[in-house]
Order: C-alpha cells, then structure tokens, then sequence
C-alpha cells in the first residue's frame, strides 16, 4: 500500500481503526517478518493522531524499523540471540526524525543476524518468508523490511545496506528500496557491521513515498564521524545518459525482461573491468570490519552471558561461542585471519586496492553518463534452504557490493514477475545525485 | 591450504570457542573462499588503497559538556551488575 492510499484511509476510518487492522493482519501473518511488534504504543500514537495532536510530514503513518536500529526502550536484537535482550538506552538518528516527523514505530523487522546474509536464514528468529511464494526467500539482509511492505504490514520501512542488503530483499519482494551515498544518512545508533560500507536507507512501495522518507531521515548529524553534514531534497531531472553495466549479469530470464523494461530509452552499453575484483574486495573488508567491530560483546556490559564465571578468556570465548551464529562466526574467523600477521597485505590492503579500482572505474562511467543500470539480483528468489554453501551464497551479492565499495547511491525498481515471482533492476548514480536516480526510476515505474 | 590447526589458531584470535566438527566445517569452507579470494593477487601493489571513501578528515566540534547516559542507564543491559559496577570474570588467576 502506497503512503497516498493509506492517507485516504485513514481519512475515511480513522487512524487509531486503521492501525487495529494492520495490527490484526500483522498477528495472522504467515511472513514472520517482525521480531517484535509495538502494539500498545502504536495504538496510542495512533489515538493522538486521531485527536489533532500529531504533527509532522510522517504524521499517524506506521513505519518499521530494521532490528539493528536502536529504538529507546524497544528491544533491538539485530536477529542475533547475543542481543535477544537488549533494550537500548537511546534511539538512533533516524528513529529521532522519524518520531520528529510523527510516524508511528510499529515494530522491528527481521533480519539476518547482525545483516550477514542474504536471505535472512541466519536470523536467530527463523528465516522471513516470500509474501509472493511462502516457500521462498525474502532476500536479505533487510528482507523483513521488504516483507512488510509487500505483505502489507507496514507502510514504510527502513532498512540497512552493507553489501546490498536493502536492493536485494527490495527485488525479491517487488517493492523499492535506496541505498544512499555514504555518509547521507547519519549512522547514529545502526549496530555496526561494516562501517566503512553501509548505510540506513528508505524503503516503500511508491518512488514518492521512498524520496520522502529520505528527505526525512538524511541530514547532518555530528554524533556520526563520517556523515557528510548535507540533507535530501527530492528535485525531478528528466534528462538521463544511461549506460548498461553489460558484466553485471543475471540469468537469461532476467536479461530478457531488463533490456524489455529499457525498451524505448536510449543507452549505451559499458563494462567496468575491475569489477571481476569486487565481490572479493567486498567480502574481505566487510569481514575484517565485522572481526573488529564483533570484538565488542563480551558478556560483560550487554548481551548473552553464561553462567559460569571463569577465566576472561574462557568467558568470553564461551560468550561468544552460544550467543553467535554459524554465518558471525565465519565472518568473524575470516576477517581476523585477513587481518592476522602475514596475511594483512595479502588480503586486507590488497581488497583496499581494488577498491580504489573499482571507484576509479565508475568515476570514468560517471564522465559520460548519470545513470548506470544492471539487474539487481542475478537469480529469482530462491526456495528455503537451498543455498547451502557459504560461497555460493556470497556470490549473490555481485551486483550490488560494488556500489557499497564505491560509496554511491543506487535503488532497486520492481519491474514486474517471471513466473509469480518478482524481478527488479539496480540504478546506480553519481555521489549525491539521488534525485537522478529516482527521476530515472519513476520513469520506469511510469512506462 | 588451510589446516585445523589454522581454523583453531583464527578461533583463538577471534576468542570463538569451536568444536571438532565445527573446525573441520570451517576448514573446508575458508579453503574454498580464500581461494575465491586469490583474484586480489592480480591488483598491482602500486595501488593506493582506499580505507574510506569520503574524503572527509578531522571533523571538529567545540568541546563542551553534555548530557551523557545516567550511571542506571549505562548500568541497565548487564548480565551482572554490584554496587554500580559492571562485574567480569577474573582477568589474572
């Protein structure tokens, strides 16, 4: 449901019915897309909301929150049983605008466990499931966030993108989803992963609806070392120069249906050749990152604990050992290695490089064009459990870790169904050009 | 090649206590993605890398007092707390 439909509802029946209904379909959901649901206080927002007494451009429109945003006094688990308990002491950056602008809060979405995946079958909380096919995955790492909006149990929703973990749950449940060039968006209470990497970003069944939400929460925030101290203001462009990034791919089936969707646009065909260096670049920062910033449960100010106390070592070991999951501790032992003596340069400095590459690439592209297009997902939504190889899974993500790499801002366009099952395509932009790439795809979602 | 003993030795760095059957899972799988990640050999070390991508450096702000957490607030997500202090395990036996 887009924000404009929502509105007219709630005009006819009242806010405080219309969040009963939403509450109700939440309870029956098949989706498990929410980790927790904010029942009481969403009804009492929506009550004042009712009685003149909220204000505010995001006035009586409930908003889920991805669950590894803080929330003061809402649980924050980030999926992950280390932080199953944890009620933060104070609200992100972006949950501060988002209550400043009046939106109801109605809950914390699913996740993969600390956003390393890209299904959400890592989630501590069991895995979020396909609105459109309940025997497939929703995507991840955001993939609650996307499910409640195709679900219809939300009308907004934020999410977080590391490696594309907003752009791939956003194709695979058919909705938009943005992630913002580094450093819009204020990082302020978004539990780390990887922080050279991701970014908070909006997401919405509507191109106006995801322009307004990041008009909302973008902008200077000092308690945020690397924020970029600037705002959002949505202005429409209509001219594009538009290139096809030709080596990022997808199945045929997909191929298909994108050069369908650029049917009638003009554009130019490109490759970036250090993009055969991304996928690997990426997974080596995102988990050297992930080593050092996981460093921080211990056991001793929050999180998991065990009841034995022994030695610091063998404490925090153990900690560490129950309250993680299989794909954390992974990441955690591959980046410590890419990390380790004698394998820094070897890795670690080595993924720096290509990065540089990779940015060196797209700065050329961005000379003779502003609008880069691929396929956001190489795949459909695959069914539960079948990816098991951690590889394999990884490789996934190729299209969309190297806008991440690069710092850029890029969305996914739904571009309709193969077989019942959605489709989308990536459109990457220049650093801070998010109006092109929304202009470019309400041009889509118009054609 | 990755060895057990490899996976143990990382295990110790990243203070994850591992099983047996754990370990050798891991040994598999960081052989096979460290493999994958053999392409990065072909970057010339000429490079500069790049660590973040804003070139955004030394931010300042005036350095005046604020309003911190309370002492109950810091206090209030820990396993176990006494006297107002947070309580660890013992770091020297």
């Amino acid at each position: 449901m887009k924000l404009s439909e929502w509105r007219q509802l709630v005009q006819e029946h009242g806010c405080l019915e219309m969040v009963s209904r939403l509450l109700e379909r939440i309870e029956k959901s098949k989706l498990n897309a929410y980790i927790t649901v904010c029942r009481e206080e969403s009804l009492r927002r929506a009550e004042e909301y009712d009685k003149g007494k909220v204000k505010g451009r995001l006035a009586g429109v409930p908003v889920a929150v991805k669950d590894n945003i803080t929330t003061k006094g809402i649980k924050t688990t980030c999926a992950s049983k280390m932080l199953s308990n944890y009620i933060p002491v104070f609200d992100a950056h972006v949950v501060e605008r988002l209550k400043e602008e009046g939106a109801i809060i109605i809950g914390k979405t699913n996740m993969d466990e600390f956003g390393m995946g890209t299904t959400t079958e890592t989630s501590y909380f069991g895995v979020v499931r396909n609105p459109y096919d309940l025997s497939r995955v929703a995507g991840g790492s955001s993939g609650g966030s996307a499910a409640v909006l195709a679900g219809e149990e939300a009308i907004l929703a934020l999410g977080s993108d590391t490696g594309g973990s907003i752009r791939c749950p956003a194709s695979f449940c058919g909705v938009y989803g943005l992630k913002p060039t580094y450093g819009l968006v204020s990082r302020y209470g978004l539990i780390p992963y990887a922080n050279s990497l991701e970014q908070i970003g909006p997401m919405a069944n509507s191109i106006e609806d995801l322009a307004l939400l990041l008009e909302v929460i973008a902008g200077k925030d000092e308690r945020d070392s690397t924020n970029a101290g600037r705002g959002f203001k949505f202005s429409e462009s209509k001219e594009f120069r538009i290139a096809v990034v030709k080596n990022m791919t997808a199945e045929d089936q997909i191929m298909d249906r994108f050069y369908d969707t650029l049917n009638g646009f003009e554009y130019e065909e490109i490759e970036l050749p250090s993009l055969k260096y991304a996928l690997a670049a990426y997974y080596v920062i995102a988990m050297s990152e992930a080593s050092s910033n996981l460093a921080r449960y211990d056991g001793v100010r929050y999180g998991y604990s065990v009841p034995e106390l022994t030695s610091w070592g063998d404490y925090f070991s153990r900690v560490r050992a129950e309250g993680f999951g299989e794909e954390v501790k992974r990441r955690i032992m591959l980046g410590s290695y890419a990390l380790s003596a004698g394998y820094y340069g070897k890795y670690y400095l080595k993924a720096l490089k290509a990065r540089t590459l990779i940015i060196e690439d797209f700065r050329r592209a961005f000379g003779d064009f502003d609008i880069l297009v691929s396929p956001t997902m190489p795949t459909l939504p695959f069914k539960i459990g079948e990816l098991r190889d951690p590889l394999t899974m990884y490789k996934m993500d190729v299209n969309t870790v190297p806008v991440n790499l690069a710092g850029l801002p890029a969305l996914n366009v739904p571009i309709g169904f193969i077989r019942g099952l959605p489709v989308g395509i990536q459109v990457i932009g220049n650093y801070f050009e998010e109006s092109k790439i929304l202009s470019f795809a309400k041009r889509i979602a118009a054609e | 090649m990755v060895s057990v003993e490899d996976v143990y030795h990382v295990a110790r760095l990243a203070k994850l206590m591992i099983s047996e059957p754990e370990a050798e899972k891991f040994r598999k799988e960081f052989e096979d993605i460290l493999r994958y990640f053999d392409v990065l050999d072909e970057v010339s070390q000429d490079v500069r890398p790049t660590f973040h991508v804003l070139e955004i450096k030394n931010i300042f702000r005036e350095d005046l007092p604020k309003e911190g957490l309370t002492h109950e607030a810091a206090l209030q997500n820990a396993p176990r707390k006494e006297e107002g202090y947070f309580v660890g395990p013992k770091v020297v036996d």
